[in-house]
């Protein structure tokens, strides 16, 4: 009998180690539900369009036309596009050696990472190198490269927050490293707190562990909050003081639903506390076109910039990327679209305004909606959504409930999450896909489904909690606090 | 291991140490930065530690993320693509920019790097219809859009668009890509082969590079572990061998045969590594070939299948050139077709079989669309595989969108098929002409002998230097063919990557230069090529 080339023993141990609940056993639970029929909201994951959010309309007719430049010479292409969106497929084209066909240069296409950086400096108020930006094929491949660079093996550690986005920590498994989570503070809206942070990296280093930089999300992810200027000035800091790469995950910064903290990226303040922290820290900033309020997941398009770090390093960075040759190019396009949008006195200014300030301000009301319609919920307590897409309620699961889920071989949550799907068709993310403090349990939902259904959802999920906390409570009412 | 590799004399050994050298790491990864003293429990205490010790890494420079301390991988690999070679064209572009005439030469001709549209090759009309009305899916129902799109390219968008949930072409779809159009490409794939195709084994990725690192993740846990690979290979592989930390174990294609694959030579390479305690895990086999061109006969194919199947190999089935045929006496056939034809299913052979828009005729190398088909893997390690591609949530859904379409082009009847084909023969027949020109041309140069471009998009010709020249690029720190690259051009102005980049046999020497610039262009790179060689010798014969 030969010998199987491959089987489930054989492969990286990394690989087995790293998981993403994000499509993992709730969704698969619930795609294999849609198949036998049943209607699935599926608010599993950040993506808008999935849910009816409708894409912006002129940038996709500025793709259109590069990805067919034979109608700029048709006659009739005035019928179906307008002249703005026609004179900058031309712009766009023209930065392209060949079209949407051709790799770019392996960073992107110089044109576009050029009006990144010049959107960046408008942004932030200080200058920006284009030559440090670096477009991929969405934020997530361009975490995965640079943590690629900075992780050798399991003596070098990443500081997480906790509650994260896992593909920190499926990415951090994967390369075989090692995640020091830091925990945010519930009680005080997720709030990062500084000797949380020292304390972390202390215990890492005990334990031999080299660690090498701080992923900081915001907005957070599945959190929500949106640091405060001291915050950041706080965290920039620390990486001074602990000698740490800062990764600045700001691909929500367009989603910010409350005044107090408007949105500040790292850069920028990293700029503004001057020498010699705004020469030495270095900082590495992430962008996507996925989130925000154009919501194109889709287009796989994203950006990093880099700041403070060596030339010699960036060599390398540069070769990791040339090696996949280049990113997608009508993503770049995408991506330029985005940082430069319609002006005053364009012909599709005043759409594109309406549509955009209609998606936001939708979004803001239905962070509203959903964190007032959870805090109504027996043992539910949600935090605000400040920002990003989701909200992330705690669920006080009674101890019974946690027994029986025990019982049935599951983690308490996504017990608890399987249930809510089965009898809702609401399809979340157990918190235990995200971290949180042990014994204490979250689901993570997005505030994406359309506003008219919101309502609707909202009593669907209180009339399945409330029945379940009646279900597992006892009979005097009590419930894990 | 080290030492046992220097004491070898094989060619393949002397390689395989080349590509799996480590480099040093500075032994600062398990570095404690404080006095192992209990961890401190109240936070006063925590921020006394930090600022009384010092948490500066041990390199001298004040950054945790320098050269000295990133990924040794990284450091370790190479990617000569757009290497070196490259990065000195782009500077004389910039000076011919800043101060024309300062070069004999007018213009950079990039002849590095497969990117047929880069260097005037159109898209084929239909595909490009299709994908921009699928961007603007709005217009599919204006009474205008019949004057600037053709039906067909209409009802194809349309039928795209409802195999899309809701319609969204800006959402994240399934991390296998889009149920209706895996069916589409299983169809494709289906009609190519003659044997049925399953749309659950299809997994659409951004590019065929991106599945071909999936598969280095998964089967390489460490240095011990070897992936057999054609030399001459496309430098994707050994730079994603040594990105996820596994061995590189040549096997050597045969020049004097025509590129020739020889199952006795994969015997010898995977029987030396097993000795040298290396678990080979698969076998790379890129057809048709690049750098080296040659389409693998049936025969040789199935050879391959069997061999694989002995031995408990799995075969990556590197196969993005396969419409990119040029001699009538060769066709290409795919290795699971040929697998199937000698009745071997899912438990015989575990095989990945990689496709991109890339190359064809298509040339769509920019948008990034490809897959790879798996088949005879256990569902665990489907699982696995599902997982690692769920965590990139998924490919772009226009390259996904493109695939399907290159995978089920017009049909005979459709509205577009006249042009479709026009267009398809016309990139084809003029690819087969330009492979032929550039082949004769370089083996009539003094020294150099090149094997025919059965396929792909490359030339590999062999240079003979003499010794004056190899001492030559020996004073000036560089290997003879980079050294042959670069001073060909600062005299042509013509791009092409030196052999090593692709490896070779040691003592041989190679370039690779693509048949891609338009056909009206050629005659004057031959041109400038064929002077610059004859004044080259001139310099340095003997």
């Amino acid at each position: 009998m030969p010998p199987k080339p491959l089987d489930y023993e054989s492969i990286n141990e990394n690989v087995k180690r790293s998981q993403y609940a994000v499509r993992g056993e709730l969704y698969l639970r619930a795609s294999e539900l849609q198949k036998e029929g049943k209607k699935i909201i599926f608010t599993n994951v950040g993506n808008p369009h999935a849910l009816g959010q409708k894409p912006l309309s002129f940038p996709r007719q500025v793709v259109a036309l590069c990805q067919a430049p034979f109608l700029l010479d048709d006659p009739n292409v005035g019928l179906l596009f307008p002249a703005d969106a026609i004179a900058k497929a031309k712009h766009y084209l023209s930065m392209t050696g060949g079209g949407l066909g051709a790799y770019s240069d392996s960073r992107g296409l110089p044109g576009v990472r050029k009006e990144v950086a010049e959107f960046i400096q408008r942004r932030d108020g200080y200058p920006s190198d284009p030559e440090l930006i670096y477009l991929t094929d969405g934020a997530s491949k361009g975490v995965m490269q640079i943590l690629q660079t900075i992780i050798g093996g399991q003596g070098d550690g990443i500081l997480v927050p906790v509650p994260q986005y896992p593909l920190y920590s499926a990415t951090i498994a994967l390369l075989g490293g090692s995640l020091v989570p830091y925990y945010l503070e519930e009680t005080a809206n997720w709030g990062l707190d500084v000797n949380e942070l020292r304390q972390s990296v202390n215990q890492a280093r005990y334990k031999g562990i080299t660690v090498k930089a701080m992923v900081i999300i915001n907005p957070g992810n599945p959190t929500g909050q949106c640091l405060s200027e001291a915050n950041l000035r706080e965290v920039l800091q620390f990486c001074f003081e602990e000698n740490l790469v800062l990764l600045g995950d700001e691909v929500y910064q367009q989603n910010i639903y409350q005044d107090e903290r408007p949105f500040i990226s790292a850069k920028k303040v990293l700029m503004d506390i001057g020498p010699p922290i705004s020469k030495e820290v270095q900082l590495i900033s992430f962008h996507t076109v996925s989130k925000g309020y154009w919501g194109e997941c889709g287009q796989r398009g994203g950006y990093f910039e880099m700041t403070n770090i060596s030339p010699e390093t960036v060599d390398q960075i540069y070769k990791v990327a040339s090696i996949s040759l280049s990113p997608n190019v009508p993503a770049q396009i995408f991506m330029g679209l985005m940082v430069n949008p319609p002006k005053p006195g364009d012909i599709s200014y005043d759409q594109f305004v309406r549509e955009s300030k209609g998606i936001l301000e939708s979004l803001r009301r239905r962070a509203r909606i959903m964190t007032d319609g959870f805090n109504s919920c027996r043992n539910v307590v949600c935090n605000f959504t400040e920002g990003a897409m989701y909200s992330f309620p705690q669920i006080r699961l009674p101890p019974r409930a946690i027994e029986a889920a025990k019982q049935a071989g599951k983690v308490p949550d996504v017990f608890y999450c399987l249930k809510l799907l089965e009898a809702t068709g609401i399809s979340t993310v157990p918190g235990s896909g995200f971290g949180q403090k042990e014994g204490v349990f979250h689901l993570r939902t997005t505030i994406l489904p359309a506003e008219e259904d919101m309502p609707a959802i909202m009593d669907s999920f209180k009339k399945f909690n409330d029945e379940f906390m009646e279900q597992y409570e006892d009979h005097r009412g009590y419930s894990r606090m | 291991m080290a030492a046992s590799f220097l004491m070898r004399k094989s060619s393949a050994v002397r390689f395989r140490n080349l590509f799996n050298r480590s480099i040093a790491v500075l032994p600062n990864q398990h570095q404690i930065h404080h006095h192992p003293i209990p961890p401190p429990s109240s936070s006063s205490l925590s921020r006394f530690f930090s600022s009384s010790s010092p948490s500066m890494a041990s390199s001298d420079s004040p950054f945790p993320v320098t050269v000295h301390n990133i990924n040794p991988k990284v450091v370790k690999c190479e990617y000569a693509v757009r290497g070196e070679i490259v990065t000195l064209a782009q500077q004389l572009q910039e000076d011919l920019k800043a101060k024309p005439g300062t070069h004999p030469f007018d213009e950079i001709i990039y002849c590095n790097i497969g990117n047929p549209q880069s260097l005037g090759q159109l898209p084929i009309t239909f595909f490009r219809e299709v994908l921009a009305l699928c961007d603007i899916p709005s217009v599919l129902e204006k009474p205008e859009t019949p004057a600037l799109f053709s039906s067909d390219a209409i009802e194809r968008a349309w039928s795209i668009i409802d195999t899309i949930p809701g319609q969204a072409t800006g959402a994240y779809s399934h991390s296998q890509g889009i149920k209706g159009l895996r069916d589409t490409i299983a169809k494709g794939i289906e009609e190519r082969d003659d044997f049925p195709a399953n749309p659950n084994d299809i997994f659409l990725t951004d590019g065929a590079s991106p599945a071909v690192h999936m598969m280095m993740q998964l089967l390489l846990r460490s240095e011990k572990d070897g992936i057999l690979c054609p030399i001459p290979q496309y430098p994707l592989y050994s730079a994603s061998i040594a990105l996820h930390g596994g061995s590189l174990v040549p096997y050597y294609l045969n020049e004097a045969t025509g590129w020739g694959l020889e199952i006795k030579e994969l015997k010898k390479q995977l029987d030396a590594a097993k000795k040298d305690g290396i678990s080979v895990r698969a076998l790379v086999v890129i057809n048709p070939g690049n750098p080296t061109g040659q389409v693998l006969s049936e025969e040789n194919q199935r050879d391959i299948v069997k061999f694989c199947k002995t031995e408990g190999l799995v075969l990556l089935a590197d196969e993005v050139y396969q419409e990119n045929v040029y001699v009538p006496e060769k066709k290409f056939h795919s290795f699971k077709k040929v697998a199937r034809s000698l009745g071997f299913g899912d438990k015989d052979i575990t095989l990945a079989s990689f496709q991109s828009v890339s190359k064809g005729y298509y040339g769509e190398c920019g948008k990034r669309g490809g897959y790879m088909e798996i088949t005879g893997f256990s569902p665990e390690v489907r699982e696995q595989i599902y997982k690692m591609a769920s965590v990139n949530l998924c490919s772009n859904i226009s390259g996904q969108i493109l695939a399907s379409l290159v995978m089920s082009p017009p049909k005979v009847g459709d509205e577009s098929y006249e042009l479709y084909r026009a267009e398809r023969d016309g990139i084809l027949s003029s690819l087969a002409r330009r492979a032929k020109t550039l082949e004769e041309a370089f083996n009539k140069l003094e020294g150099v002998t090149c094997n025919k471009a059965e396929g792909a998009m490359y030339l590999f010709p062999q240079i003979k230097l003499p010794q004056k020249a190899i001492d030559a690029a020996k004073a000036a720190k560089t290997a003879p063919d980079n050294f042959y690259c670069r001073n060909l051009l600062h005299a042509t102005g013509v791009v092409v990557v030196p052999g090593s980049g692709f490896g070779q046999v040691p003592g041989t020497w190679h370039f690779r230069c693509t048949i891609l610039p338009q056909e009206d262009k050629i005659p004057a790179i031959v041109n400038r090529i064929t002077e610059f060689h004859k004044k080259f010798m001139d310099q340095y014969r003997k």
